[in-house]
């Protein structure tokens, strides 16, 4: 395991009464894409924030190179952010923006002016060197405070939702930019974003928060495939979720007693949960099998009505209600479902493989 | 679009009017001080500055002026540094009390004039401050303060809060976040702020009265001239006081409506 960073040991911020971040434990790696993902609220700017130094712990120890930071003032760290309004200065030019970091450090002037050049040219954008802000585009903007950032040649970069105000195809340009300069510099980002396609283009490892607290940690595909608990599930609300208890073994496979009926997952999922001990297990949607006739060999099925369906680029998600009302979803190419009736209220078959099934660990 | 002419013009007119109104003594005074006669009846005699070149040979009046112009200076300058002060402290803190902070840094504008003069007269004589130049300028500061604020609290208002905390971030201290980025973003809003607070010094009367002692500025010496007779001079005089302020209140106001402010921090130069 790569060494660590930053070292959050059971770190915890109030504001008054609200507990904006809940006595949080977390490694982060040298060199490594770390994205903070939640909802709004959920503490991950907070954290951002008493990382740069923005705002002091109120309890626990934040370590930058096994060094207690909590009380270092921020323009004594080298923690530089690049911010979600980007925070640039409109009375300075790009120039004198990209700079700035090196001036307040005492660099001199002409050695200053040629590190910020260097960077201006690595981010494609030296041209516009003696612009003034207001006149750049907002991908221009992204890379000047990009370069304003980096500059300092800091071990590790902060970003708060910097894409946020950026159109869908500049973001998806912009995610690659970042991903790539990430790896080229080999430093540490630490990404906060609530959208989970910016956390799955760029992240080594994702952080999903809740409530101040931290729901689960792991690889992008780890977190997709084997969320840890209902509230990951639903968050990135990739999978259909179903919750019953167990019943005694059967051939292999586990059956659980849901309200829709009896299901199959794989023993091994058990988890070493006792027999009627109350389970949730989910399946992605991109698992769910779709068929007009009830298929005669598969051990999971739900019968219902489609009640919509939604393209997004390649694939489909086709909304589909089961009779006692619990909705399912069921992702698929156009040449998966082409000979198939999805039409409003068609009567439909979904049906899923045992091993198709993840048992939550930690429900 | 299908407007009726004549409200639309009886409107025209009556906007027309108000500002005729409004303007005509001031207009009457400026047309009278180059009047060569005596007394201010029409039809006008012959053009003439000798009302210009009376004031001109007059010591009170240098004396009068050399007064308001300090005194203009010095506390343009001290009520925009508090000015700016209070803004910044409204902007970067939130405390207890802050409505009431608020509400009594903005407060001296609506105290009467005469209330204020009295008061002022009567606690700087028993702290030994009155009858000096600089008895004028702290009363001055005290009415002009809260205009510096009030200017320069919008302007703070514009700013992204996140712009100072990037500073810190890149390395400034607070000090020099200060200076490299609270300073520049407000300092058109600085400069509206010096050019308004000189323009109500200037123009100032009640207050200077009370407290000026022998140190009068230009509007006490003013009314003094009334008192003893009426005279022409009053006209050169109260042209040459309006016009001073109007150009300070212009000047304020084109700072003011620049977007950006157009102020760069340092000169452009040719790099390659």
């Amino acid at each position: 395991m790569a060494e660590s960073l930053v070292v959050f040991d059971n770190v915890e911020k109030r504001f008054g009464d609200t507990i904006a971040v809940d006595r949080m434990n977390l490694d982060i790696r040298k060199g490594e894409f770390l994205v903070i993902m939640g909802s709004s609220g959920c503490g991950k700017t907070t954290t951002l924030r008493m990382l740069a130094g923005l705002d002091a712990p109120t309890q626990g120890e934040i370590r930058l190179d096994g060094r207690r930071i909590n009380d270092l003032a921020t323009w004594r760290r080298d923690t530089p952010m690049v911010w979600q309004s980007l925070a640039l200065f409109p009375f300075l030019d790009v120039l004198q923006n990209v700079e700035f970091g090196l001036k307040m450090r005492g660099m001199d002037r002409a050695r200053r002016r040629g590190k910020a050049m260097e960077w201006l040219d690595r981010m494609g954008i030296a041209e516009f060197a003696r612009r003034d802000i207001s006149q750049l585009s907002g991908g221009q903007r992204q890379r000047v405070a990009l370069a304003r950032s980096l500059v300092t040649e800091p071990e590790i970069l902060l970003l708060d939702e910097p894409l946020s105000s950026l159109d869908a195809h500049l973001k998806v340009r912009m995610q690659a930019i970042l991903s790539n300069l990430q790896k080229e510099l080999g430093i540490t980002f630490v990404y906060v974003t609530h959208s989970q396609s910016e956390a799955f283009a760029m992240g080594d490892r994702i952080v999903i928060m809740s409530r101040g607290r931290i729901e689960q940690i792991g690889a992008p595909v780890e977190i997709y495939r084997t969320p840890h608990n209902h509230f990951v599930a639903e968050f990135l609300g990739s999978s259909n979720i179903f919750q019953g208890r167990m019943a005694p073994m059967d051939g292999g496979l586990l059956p659980i007693e849901t309200g829709q009926g009896r299901f199959y997952v794989n023993a091994s999922g058990a988890g070493g949960k006792q027999e009627g001990a109350s389970t949730t297990f989910v399946v992605g949607n991109d698992r769910m099998v779709l068929s007009e006739e009830q298929p005669a060999d598969a051990r999971n099925v739900l019968e219902g009505r489609v009640i919509g369906e939604e393209f997004v680029g390649a694939t489909v998600t086709i909304h589909i209600e089961t009779d006692d009302g619990q909705e399912i979803r069921a992702q698929k190419s156009h040449d998966e479902i082409a000979h198939l009736n999805t039409d409003v209220s068609t009567r439909i078959f979904v049906s899923w493989l045992p091993e198709s099934a993840y048992v939550l660990p930690g429900e | 679009m299908n407007r009726n002419w004549l409200i639309d013009w009886s409107l025209r007119a009556y906007v027309i009017l108000a500002l005729a109104f409004v303007f005509a003594p001031i207009a009457a005074s400026f047309v009278f001080s180059f009047n060569a006669d005596r007394f201010p009846s029409l039809p006008l005699g012959g053009f003439s500055l000798r009302w210009y070149e009376a004031i001109a040979e007059d010591p009170l009046v240098w004396e009068g002026l050399r007064n308001s112009v300090v005194v203009g200076i010095c506390a343009s300058l001290l009520s925009t540094a508090l000015g700016f002060a209070a803004a910044y402290t409204d902007f970067r803190y939130r405390f207890f009390g802050k409505p009431l902070y608020l509400a009594l840094a903005l407060l001296p504008p609506t105290i009467p004039v005469v209330i204020m003069g009295l008061a002022m007269l009567a606690f700087l004589s028993r702290v030994s401050l009155s009858g000096e130049i600089h008895s004028v300028i702290i009363s001055h500061v005290v009415m002009c303060s809260p205009f510096a604020m009030a200017i320069i609290r919008m302007r703070l208002s514009q700013m992204d809060p996140s712009l100072e905390a990037a500073a810190w971030n890149l390395g400034a201290g607070e000090w020099r976040a200060m200076f490299h980025v609270i300073v520049p973003f407000a300092r058109p809003a600085i400069f509206a702020a010096l050019f308004i607070t000189m323009a109500v010094s200037f123009d100032e009367f009640a207050v200077a009265w009370f407290v000026s002692g022998l140190n009068e500025t230009l509007p006490v010496r003013i009314l003094g001239f009334l008192q003893g007779q009426v005279s022409p001079r009053i006209n050169a005089i109260g042209t040459i006081v309006f016009l001073t302020t109007m150009t300070l209140v212009i000047l304020a106001q084109v700072l003011l409506m620049s977007r950006s402010g157009g102020v760069d921090e340092t000169p452009r130069r040719q790099e390659p």
